[in-house]
C-alpha cells in the first residue's frame, strides 16, 4: 500500500481502544482481530469486552450497544484501562453510552452515516451533536471528532461483489478495523487470513469483508483527515512463544491438560449459562482426548452426572455461573460426604438471582465457602488473569484428586472474556496428578492364624472405603470393576473407616472435624505466599484475589512510582488460606482488601485473622479501576504513616 | 427403524444391555444370592414389600452372570433408596431424585458396567422428575427399578404422586386435589425404549421383567407395584387378590405378553380371559370389552415392538387412576433406538482415531494453535 500524502508518525508508549456499536455490528470480532493485531505485533494487551445480555436488543438503542475495549503497550500493562484515548462509535447510541468514559481531548471517530433523525430519537438525543464538532460547551467540544461516512465508503467499497446493501454495509466493522489498523501500523495479515478461513463457504462474503478492511486501511493512508499516524513499539517480554488468549479458553484448555497430567479422562457435566458456556462449547471439541461433554438437563443433572462420573473413575467437572452453584449445592454437598474428587467452576456474574449475566463479579465467595448445609468444606482456587485460568484449572485438579474432594474454582466474566498474551507453557513441565487408585484390600477382618491341627488360616482383609491416607486423609478411591473392593457410598453420615451408614453421636462429630481437616491440611501442599513489597518499609497491604489483580497491581505500581511505599499479596487459594498468611498480615498496619463485592474476602480475613481489614468495593458489574483504586491505596498510605500523598507526581502515562 | 414386532423378548440380533460387562470367568463357581447380600442388616418395616423385592434382585442377579464388580446401583432418597446398602456390589445412596443424574455419568463413563437405579414414586416422579424423562428420551443403558407405593413413607405418609385424587393422608386431611401421574404412560410419554410394569408379590413376573429390562440395551423403566405396610396398605390388594378383593385378580390385572391377545378376567369355557382390550375404531384408543360379544379378530394383539408407543400407552390408560381395581402388567414397550452413551462413545473413539498422536504432543500442539508469536 502505497503512500500518496506524507504522514507525521507519532511515537506512544500505550494506547486504549473503545469500540462500540450495536450488538449486531460485529464490535466483538473486532476489536479482538484488532487484538490479535496487536498481539502479534508484540504489545503486551489486556482487553475489556463488554456487552449486553440480550442476543440483538433493539436496533440503535442505548441497551443495545456493544463495546470492546483493548489497552496495548510497548510496556508490561496489567489492566485494561481506566478512560478509552480513542472511541470508536457505529451509530448515535454508541457514542451517546461511551462518551461518558471519555477524558478530555480523547479522540472519537464516528460513522455518521447511522447519524439519523430516528437513530438521533433512539439514542435520546434531541439534536445532532455532530452539527456543533468544535463548538466550545458542546457536548462533542473537548474531544477531537472524525466524522467519517464508515458505511457508505463500505457499501462503495464492496459493490462490485453484488452483495445486497444491507450485507454490503455488514462489512462496515472491517472497514473501521482497517482504519484503526493504520492509524497504530498493525500488521494485517493475521485478519486477512482469519476472514478467507472464516467465510470460505461464502466468497461474495469474504471478498467483500477483505476487500473493505484493505479499503478502511488505504481511507486512512490518503484521507487529509487523519494527519498522524502512531507507533507502539512491541513490549519487552520473557523469551518464549505467546498467543493471545481469553479466560474461558484458558480455563478449557487448563482441564484438558488436568485429564492428560492425571490420566483421568475428563467428564464435563454442563448446563449452558452466561459467561461459563464457552468452555463447555471448547470442551466438546476435545474427544480426541478422551473429553466427554455431557449437556445436561438442568444445573443439578450436570452436577450429577459429574459425581457419577467421578464415582466411576474419571475426572468429573461441572461448569457454571452463580445461579447454577445454588442449584449444584445440594450435590456439592454429596461430593463432600463421598469424598469424591469433583470440579466446580463458577464464573461469577453478577448477582444475586439473575443479576447481570454478562458482568463481572466477585460475590460469590461466600457462597462457594458456606453454600451448602451442614459443615461441608470445599476448597477454593481462583484463577487472576485470563491466561492463569490454565495454571488454576490444573491445581484445582490438583487438589480434587489428591485429596478427593469437590473443589471451586472461582473464575469470572472479566476473566472469561478478558484476554492477554499468554506465554504458552512447556508441556512437560506442567505438574503430574497421581489419582491413586485403591486396588487393594485395605483392612484385616481376620489376622492370620494358626490352627491347632498346624496348618495356617490365612488372614482375611475386606475394604474400608473410609480408611485414610495419614498425610493427606484422603480416602481410598476405588472405582467400579475392581474386584473385591465392591463399596456402597452415599448421603448419609458414614462410619469412620468402615464408611457403613452411622448415626453414632461420637463419630458424626469426629467425621465433620474430620473432613474439615482435610480441607485444612491441603494448606500443607501449598507453596509460601510472595509478598510484593520491594522497598521492605510498607506499611500498608494490599490483598486481593481473583481478577482483581490486574486493577490492583497497577494501582500499587501508581502509589510507588510517586514514590510511597506499598505491599501486595494475591490470593490463589481461598480455602484453606495458605499457612504463612497470619504472619504476613500481622507485619503491616494497614490491610486493604479491594474486591467486586461488599467485603466477602474481607468478612473471612476478620474471622480467621481477627485483622482490621479495611474493604474496598465496588460492584459496577466492571473492573476495578486502577486510578480509584490507587487514590484509596494513597489514602491509606498517608493514614498509616502519617503522611501526605500526593499521586499527581505519577503521570498518566504510568497509572497502565 | 427396524420393525421388531413378532420377535421374541429380548429383542434378538441386537445388542443387549449387558454385552460390554465383563461375565465371570469361564470355570468360575457360580454365584449365589449370598453372594449379593452386603453385611448391613436390612431396615425396612416388618412386611415392607421392599423385602420382597431386594429378595427377587439377589436372587436374579446371579442369572446375569456378570462379575459383581461390575455392577453398580444408584438410588435417591427414600425407603426403597436405602436398596444398594444391601447389595454387594458398588453402589451409591444419592441425593433426593437425582439418582438418574449420577447414573447417567456412570454409565456414559463407563461401558463396561451393568448400572441400575433404584428409585420410588417420589423420588423419581416429584422431585426428580426432570431427570426420569430426561433419562427416558436420552436411552442411557442403564435399567431403572420405580418402586410405587403410591405413598410417601419415609416422611412418614404424605401423599405422592401417583396417590389418587381424594386420599387423606397427613398433609391432605380433606383429601388430595392433586392429580396423580401414571408412571407407565409418563415413560411412555417421553418415549422410553423399555416400559414394563410388574408387583412386588409375584416373584416369577418380577424376574421375567427383570431380566428382560437387563438384556435391553437403553433405559428401561420397571414400575413395581410395592405395597406400604404402615402408611398404604392393601393399595395393591385389588391387583394381588386379597382382603376385600380375594376373587378380583382375575379381574384387575390384564396381562401383557408379546404376540398374545389381551385377554383377562374370569376364565370362559375355554379356559380363556372372559374380557379383552379392542381397539375402539371411533377414538383410536383401547377399550375393555367382554369377549362373548366381540369377533375374535377384533381383539388387541399386544406388539411391544411397536415403535409408534401410541397403542403402548392407550393400553396403559387402562389403569385405574383412582383405586388400582385395574391395571395392565408386563412389558408394555420394548425397541431398540441408539443409546446416549453408545453414541457417546463412538465419537470419542472416532476422535481418537482421527488424533492418533500422543496425548502430551497433542496437548503442545492444542495449546499452541492460533496465531501466535515468537519472542528470543
Amino acid at each position: 500500500m502505497s503512500s500518496q500524502v506524507q504522514k507525521q508518525v507519532k511515537q506512544l508508549d500505550r494506547v486504549i481502544i473503545r469500540f462500540a456499536g450495536d450488538s449486531g455490528d460485529g464490535m466483538q470480532l473486532t476489536g479482538d482481530r484488532f487484538t490479535q493485531e496487536s498481539a502479534v505485533f508484540g504489545n503486551d494487551l489486556v482487553t475489556l469486552p463488554n456487552f449486553p445480555a440480550e442476543i440483538r436488543a433493539p436496533q440503535g438503542t442505548l441497551p443495545g450497544v456493544s463495546s470492546f475495549q483493548v489497552h496495548f503497550a510497548d510496556h508490561d500493562i496489567l489492566t485494561a484501562g481506566d478512560a478509552p484515548d480513542v472511541l470508536v462509535a457505529m451509530n448515535p447510541a454508541a457514542l451517546k453510552a461511551n462518551i461518558g468514559d471519555l477524558p478530555k481531548g480523547a479522540t472519537i471517530i464516528v460513522d455518521t452515516h447511522d447519524f439519523s433523525a430516528r437513530n438521533l430519537t433512539k439514542a435520546g438525543y434531541d439534536a445532532n451533536p455532530l452539527d456543533f464538532i468544535g463548538d466550545a460547551g458542546s457536548e462533542l467540544g473537548e474531544f477531537a471528532v472524525h466524522p467519517v461516512d464508515l458505511t457508505g465508503m463500505t457499501v462503495e467499497a464492496v459493490k462490485e461483489f453484488g452483495l445486497s446493501r444491507k450485507d454490503a454495509a455488514r462489512a462496515k466493522n472491517m472497514f473501521a478495523l482497517g482504519l484503526l489498523s493504520w492509524m497504530y501500523g498493525r500488521p494485517t495479515e493475521s485478519t486477512t487470513a482469519f476472514l478467507t478461513k472464516r467465510f470460505a463457504k461464502v466468497p461474495a462474503i469474504r471478498d467483500a469483508n477483505i476487500t473493505a478492511f484493505k479499503a478502511g486501511w488505504n481511507f486512512g493512508e490518503t484521507t487529509e483527515a487523519f494527519a498522524v499516524s502512531y507507533e507502539i513499539k512491541p513490549a519487552p517480554v520473557s523469551p518464549g512463544t505467546y498467543r493471545n488468549i481469553s479466560g474461558n479458553l484458558a480455563l478449557a484448555y487448563g482441564l484438558v491438560a488436568a485429564g492428560v497430567q492425571s490420566g483421568l479422562p475428563v467428564f464435563l457435566g454442563s448446563y449452558p449459562i452466561t459467561p461459563a458456556s464457552d468452555i463447555l462449547h471448547e470442551l466438546s471439541k476435545h474427544k480426541a482426548f478422551g473429553v466427554t461433554t455431557f449437556q445436561a438437563e438442568d444445573e443439578i443433572a450436570g452436577v450429577g452426572a459429574a459425581i457419577g462420573a467421578s464415582f466411576a473413575g474419571h475426572l468429573g467437572v461441572t461448569t457454571t455461573s452463580g445461579p447454577g452453584i445454588a442449584l449444584k449445592s445440594e450435590a456439592i454437598g454429596l461430593a463432600v460426604m463421598t469424598e469424591l474428587p469433583l470440579l466446580v467452576v463458577d464464573v461469577q456474574r453478577g448477582g444475586p438471582s439473575t443479576g447481570l449475566p454478562t458482568k463481572t463479579e466477585q460475590a460469590d465467595l461466600l457462597q462457594a465457602m458456606f453454600g451448602r448445609n451442614g459443615e461441608a468444606p470445599v476448597p477454593i482456587v481462583a484463577p487472576q488473569s485470563p491466561g492463569d485460568c490454565f495454571d488454576a484449572a490444573i491445581e484445582a485438579a490438583r487438589i480434587a484428586i489428591t485429596y478427593r474432594t469437590p473443589v471451586m474454582l472461582l473464575s469470572d466474566g472479566y476473566l472469561a472474556n478478558g484476554s492477554e498474551p499468554w506465554r504458552i507453557p512447556e508441556t512437560a513441565g506442567l505438574p503430574v496428578i497421581e489419582p491413586s487408585f485403591a486396588t487393594e484390600r485395605n483392612h484385616v477382618l481376620k489376622p492370620e492364624k494358626v490352627l491347632e491341627d498346624g496348618t495356617v488360616q490365612p488372614e482375611e482383609k475386606d475394604f474400608w472405603p473410609y480408611l485414610r491416607d495419614e498425610e493427606t486423609l484422603a480416602r481410598p478411591w476405588a472405582v467400579p470393576g475392581t474386584p473385591g473392593l465392591e463399596h456402597r457410598i452415599g448421603g448419609l453420615e458414614k462410619g469412620e473407616g468402615h464408611g457403613n451408614i452411622s448415626y453414632d453421636p461420637g463419630n458424626h462429630d469426629f467425621m465433620v472435624r474430620t473432613r474439615q481437616a482435610k480441607v485444612d491440611r491441603i494448606a500443607e501442599s501449598l507453596p509460601p505466599l510472595e509478598v510484593d513489597d520491594p522497598s521492605g518499609r510498607a506499611k500498608v497491604l494490599v490483598l486481593g484475589w481473583g481478577s482483581t489483580y490486574g486493577p490492583i497491581g497497577a494501582g500499587v505500581r501508581r502509589v510507588r512510582r510517586a514514590g510511597y511505599d506499598v505491599a501486595q499479596v494475591h490470593l490463589r487459594h481461598l480455602n484453606p488460606f495458605p499457612k504463612d498468611l497470619g504472619d504476613i498480615l500481622k507485619r503491616y498496619d494497614k490491610v486493604l482488601v479491594p474486591e467486586m463485592n461488599l467485603g466477602q474476602l474481607s468478612m473471612l480475613l476478620r474471622a480467621k485473622y481477627l485483622v482490621d481489614a479495611i474493604g474496598y468495593n465496588h460492584v459496577r458489574g466492571l473492573p476495578l479501576k486502577a486510578a480509584e483504586l490507587a487514590e484509596a491505596i494513597g489514602n491509606l498510605v498517608a493514614d498509616a504513616e502519617g503522611i501526605t500523598v500526593d499521586l499527581t507526581t505519577s503521570t498518566v502515562e504510568e497509572i497502565s | 427403524m427396524t420393525a421388531l414386532s413378532g420377535t421374541d423378548l429380548p429383542t434378538p440380533g441386537l445388542r443387549s444391555g449387558t454385552e460390554s460387562v465383563p461375565s465371570l470367568p469361564e470355570g468360575a463357581a457360580p454365584q449365589t444370592g449370598k453372594d449379593f447380600s452386603s453385611d448391613q442388616e436390612v431396615r425396612w418395616c416388618p412386611g415392607c414389600g421392599d423385602y420382597a423385592v431386594l429378595k427377587a434382585v439377589q436372587g436374579f442377579l446371579p442369572d446375569l452372570g456378570l462379575r459383581r464388580e461390575n455392577i453398580v446401583f444408584v438410588s435417591g432418597i427414600g425407603c426403597s433408596s436405602r436398596f444398594p446398602y444391601y447389595l454387594d456390589t458398588y453402589g451409591m445412596h444419592s441425593i433426593h431424585g437425582r439418582a438418574p443424574s449420577i447414573a447417567t455419568g456412570i454409565a456414559t463413563a463407563r461401558e463396561d458396567l451393568s448400572v441400575w437405579v433404584v428409585t420410588g414414586d417420589g423420588d423419581a416422579l416429584s422431585i426428580g422428575g426432570n431427570h426420569l424423562i430426561h433419562a427416558l428420551r436420552r436411552n442411557v443403558n442403564m435399567t431403572i427399578l420405580l418402586f410405587n407405593n403410591r405413598i410417601y413413607g419415609l416422611t412418614k405418609g404424605q401423599y405422592s404422586p401417583t396417590s389418587e385424587p381424594g386420599k387423606i393422608t397427613k398433609s391432605t386431611p380433606m383429601g388430595s386435589v392433586d392429580h396423580p401421574f401414571n408412571p407407565v404412560s409418563l415413560a411412555l410419554g417421553a418415549e422410553a425404549s423399555f416400559v414394563a410394569r410388574t408387583i412386588d408379590s409375584d416373584r416369577k413376573h418380577l424376574t421375567s421383567v427383570l431380566s428382560a429390562a437387563a438384556a435391553h440395551r437403553g433405559t428401561s423403566l420397571v414400575e413395581i407395584y410395592q405395597n406400604c405396610p404402615i402408611f398404604n396398605d392393601g393399595a395393591f390388594d385389588a391387583i394381588k387378590g386379597q382382603g376385600d378383593y380375594k376373587d378380583g385378580k382375575a379381574d384387575a390385572i390384564i396381562p401383557l405378553v408379546h404376540g398374545e391377545q389381551v385377554r383377562f378376567g374370569a376364565p370362559d369355557e375355554d379356559g380363556r380371559g372372559s374380557k379383552v382390550v379392542v381397539r375402539d375404531p371411533a377414538s383410536g384408543s383401547v377399550r375393555v370389552a367382554l369377549a362373548s360379544e366381540v369377533d375374535e379378530s377384533a381383539v388387541l394383539v399386544h406388539d411391544a415392538h411397536d415403535p409408534d408407543p401410541s397403542t403402548a400407552f392407550a393400553i396403559s390408560r387402562l389403569t385405574a387412576a383412582d383405586y388400582l381395581h385395574q391395571a395392565p402388567i408386563g412389558i408394555f414397550r420394548a425397541v431398540e433406538r441408539p443409546t446416549y452413551d453408545d453414541q457417546t462413545r463412538t465419537q470419542l473413539d472416532t476422535a481418537r482415531q482421527e488424533a492418533p498422536a500422543e496425548a502430551t504432543d497433542r496437548l503442545a500442539a492444542l495449546i499452541s494453535s492460533g496465531d501466535t508469536w515468537t519472542v528470543v
